[in-house]
């Protein structure tokens, strides 16, 4: 297998096109910021497919070193790129998707008066979450990390002008924090006892360990903290109550960053350290109980809100829920398919959410939309195939992800199945009903212009009625749905699977060569029927019978009031962690240390000195008869001490 | 013979009279009067040591202080003469502008 000499231009060329936007972008043109932030993302896209097709599955994996970093005695960290299947095909989702969006953007963000700002970012975030994938050790991945996280922060807070923007920026990116902490401690411990950050050194040395069945140990504790880090940037709980709010952001970006790529990076992080994961069952239990955990929840959550962008911010949520639960069975590669499909549909999902939004002029109140499929039907189209996708009606993407990611969990821990079959009616109801108040009924919007300063990017747009968007936003939108519709195809006979093969290996040889048993098939069947069900209950409550769902949410009462606050999680947040830390760091820190301890010693040195010059400064009279006695007295006491010595001896 | 500890006292006294003078007077010609008198007073312990150790470094060393000594008078009394004419006074307490 010949090594692909431009692998290290992919991460490059987005640095670049960020580079040359945020240096010259205010003065330049609107054309030309729109050619620059799309060909460098554009060319990176098609050098991923470049390589992609010279790599087949049974290539071995190889290193590009580009430069060295960290040369310390033995430890050594490189500015090294590595390429096997597993980035390989993170490489062509988060290029292909993030170039897509990126088209998109272009007429979303068309309005916006900061136009070149956002491609900044956008193709910065792009290098950053391309350093991550592309990473082959720890610590240049952790630069990734880090670097989406920053992005991630400047593209929510974009709007800064909005305070709630601005707040909702520092949240994800304190939340994120937290996490990185974990991950941090975890990288510590893998030095300390490796000696490297190497992938490729750090899996060879982890490998012949034994499994810690016995009991925790060290593996057993790098993989908690590496699922720490995991649950900041992948929005798990408990740390998931950033990712809500970062809808904020404008939307491509909730499309961009905040579904298809950055938040899946926690998982593509679990999976490519499955090598310590499947030697520390304790670890790779917590992340299972975790994902299914987070899934349900957040799946529960969903069904209450009525801002479009928060839906499918829960659904997001809940779907990194289920990816984090394949890898917690040990079924990793089910993990990463579920992650690609995802950032299909749920790309698209949110793409079509902002022509929606677009086409209300800037509303995300689904109680006052209502019967857009008249008015925006490409739209509307591409929404029903994505919607269909992450519910899991076959043959769509989702269906083919999430069947496989149940049935894995099914044979590791029926329970495991059992929320994981619950959550999928769920997702279809939630899912259904978005769909339902949103394209179905009658237009509840007003129908005048005088809704557009709700929405930074359609401040000018005159419109009366609900209209479909440009072309270059609608194109992305069917390349997603063709995606969504196809995608799957690629999980039919485990192709999927054997193409990870190489990365994940034969750890779990059965479930690849027994095929599809009986129970598979049930299973199957059973998950379809829950979909259905999601489907039907949300056609009955929102389109037949549309009285409903008010009765329904009051007979429920305070159970309905707590999920519809999204279960107090941010209130108990404030309660437990928020208010302690800021009326500590009032009282103790800031009033305490700052100002009784640092600032007065400062103070107290600076007033004793002045005090001391003051009286010493008597001395210093000017009167020259003075200082010669002093210097007389000075000489007359040295010379009686000499004297005293003579005598003395 | 004159033992040397009279000189040595005789020496110690000029330069303590030197010390006092300097110490305690205001005229400018008398404080310079007592630096001289200090000077001789050390002069005077320079030649008594030299004569009583045979040694004659330290007849030499007057020499030199005498010498430095003419040299300050000289520019000693010039500076006298100029701040005399500027000021019109002697008195150094006076003499004041470079204080504070």
């Amino acid at each position: 297998m010949t090594q692909n000499p431009y692998l290290w231009l992919i991460p490059t060329l987005p640095l670049a096109g960020a580079a040359i936007n945020g240096f010259l972008g205010r003065r330049s043109s609107k054309t030309a910021v729109t050619t620059i932030a799309l060909a460098f993302p554009g060319l990176a896209f098609v050098l991923a497919l470049w390589i992609a097709f010279g790599f087949s599955s049974s290539a071995a994996p190889y290193v590009f070193d580009l430069a060295h970093w960290i040369r310390s005695g033995d430890f050594s960290v490189d500015f090294a790129f590595y390429l096997d299947q597993l980035s390989l095909v993170m490489l062509l989702v988060v290029t292909g998707v993030g170039f897509l969006i990126h088209v998109y953007s272009v007429g979303y963000m068309s309005e916006d008066p900061s136009f070149y700002r956002f491609f900044t970012y956008l193709n910065l975030f792009m290098f950053f979450m391309l350093t991550l994938i592309l990473a082959n050790n720890y610590l240049l991945m952790f630069i990734g990390w880090e670097g989406v996280g920053l992005a991630s922060y400047l593209l929510i807070g974009f709007w800064f002008q909005k305070d709630s923007a601005a707040s909702a920026g520092k949240k994800a990116f304190i939340v994120n924090r937290i996490g990185d902490f974990g991950f941090l401690i975890g990288l510590f411990l893998i030095i300390q006892h490796f000696g490297s950050l190497n992938f490729t050194e750090v899996f060879s040395k982890v490998e012949p360990l034994q499994a810690e069945t016995s009991g925790a140990g060290l593996l057993t504790a790098i993989g908690i903290l590496l699922m720490v880090g995991a649950c900041g940037k992948s929005a798990q709980i408990p740390l998931y109550v950033w990712l809500p709010d970062a809808m904020e952001g404008p939307t491509p970006v909730s499309a961009l960053i905040h579904a298809a790529t950055m938040v899946t990076a926690g998982v593509y992080m679990v999976a490519r350290s499955h090598v310590i994961f499947e030697r520390a069952p304790i670890a790779l239990t917590v992340v299972a109980i975790i994902g299914t955990l987070t899934a349900l929840f957040a799946a529960t959550i969903g069904i209450t809100q009525t801002d479009i962008k928060k839906v499918l911010a829960y659904s997001t949520v809940s779907q990194l829920g289920y990816m984090f639960m394949a890898c917690g069975v040990g079924a990793f590669s089910a993990g990463i398919f579920h992650l690609m499909t995802h950032a299909f549909f749920k790309g698209l999902l949110f793409l079509g959410a902002g022509s929606v939004i677009h086409a209300v002029g800037g509303e995300q109140d689904m109680r006052k939309m209502g019967g857009l499929k008249t008015y925006i039907p490409t739209t509307f189209a591409t929404m029903l195939i994505a919607t269909a996708a992450i519910a899991g009606i076959p043959p769509l993407a989702g269906f083919w992800s999430k069947d496989e990611i149940l049935w894995k969990a099914f044979e590791s821990n029926p329970v495991y199945w059992v929320i994981g079959a619950i959550t999928a009616f769920i997702t279809s109801f939630y899912m259904f009903r978005l769909l339902f108040m949103t394209f179905w009924g009658d237009y509840k919007g007003i129908q005048v212009d005088d809704h557009g300063h709700a929405h930074a990017t359609h401040g000018e747009h005159g419109h009366g009625e609900p209209h479909e968007s440009p072309m270059v936003m609608l194109v992305p939108l069917m390349v997603l749905g063709l995606l969504s519709l196809v995608g799957g195809l690629v999980g039919i006979h485990n192709g999927f699977e054997h193409f990870l093969e190489p990365v994940f290996g034969g750890e779990f040889p059965k479930a690849i060569t027994e095929g599809h048993s009986n129970t598979e098939w049930l299973l199957m069947g059973i998950s379809v029927l829950f979909s259905l069900a999601g489907l039907f209950v949300a056609y009955i409550l929102y389109v037949s019978k549309p009285y409903l769902p008010q009765k329904i949410a009051a007979s429920l009462g305070a159970f309905y009031e707590a999920v519809l606050n999204k279960y107090y999680v941010d209130e108990i947040y404030a309660k437990l962690f928020v208010k302690p830390l800021v009326d500590g760091s009032t009282a103790i820190l800031w009033q305490g240390v700052d100002r009784k301890v640092i600032d007065d010693t400062v103070n107290n040195a600076a007033d004793g000195a002045k005090h001391v010059s003051d009286e010493v400064r008597h001395m210093q009279s000017g009167n020259l008869r003075s200082y010669a006695g002093w210097i007389a007295a000075g000489a007359a006491v040295v010379i009686a001490y000499m004297v005293y010595l003579g005598v003395a001896r | 013979m004159v033992p040397l500890s009279y000189y040595l006292v005789l020496s110690g006294i000029l330069f303590a009279c030197g010390v006092t003078g300097f110490l305690i007077k205001r005229n400018i010609i008398t404080i310079f009067m007592s630096i001289e008198l200090m000077l001789n007073g050390v002069n005077l312990s320079f030649v008594a040591f030299a004569a009583h150790w045979h040694v004659l470094a330290g007849q030499i060393f007057v020499f030199f202080v005498m010498v430095v000594a003419a040299a300050e008078a000289a520019v000693g009394l010039a500076i006298i003469i100029a701040v005399y004419r500027t000021r019109e006074t002697l008195n150094v307490d006076q003499v004041n502008l470079l204080k504070l």
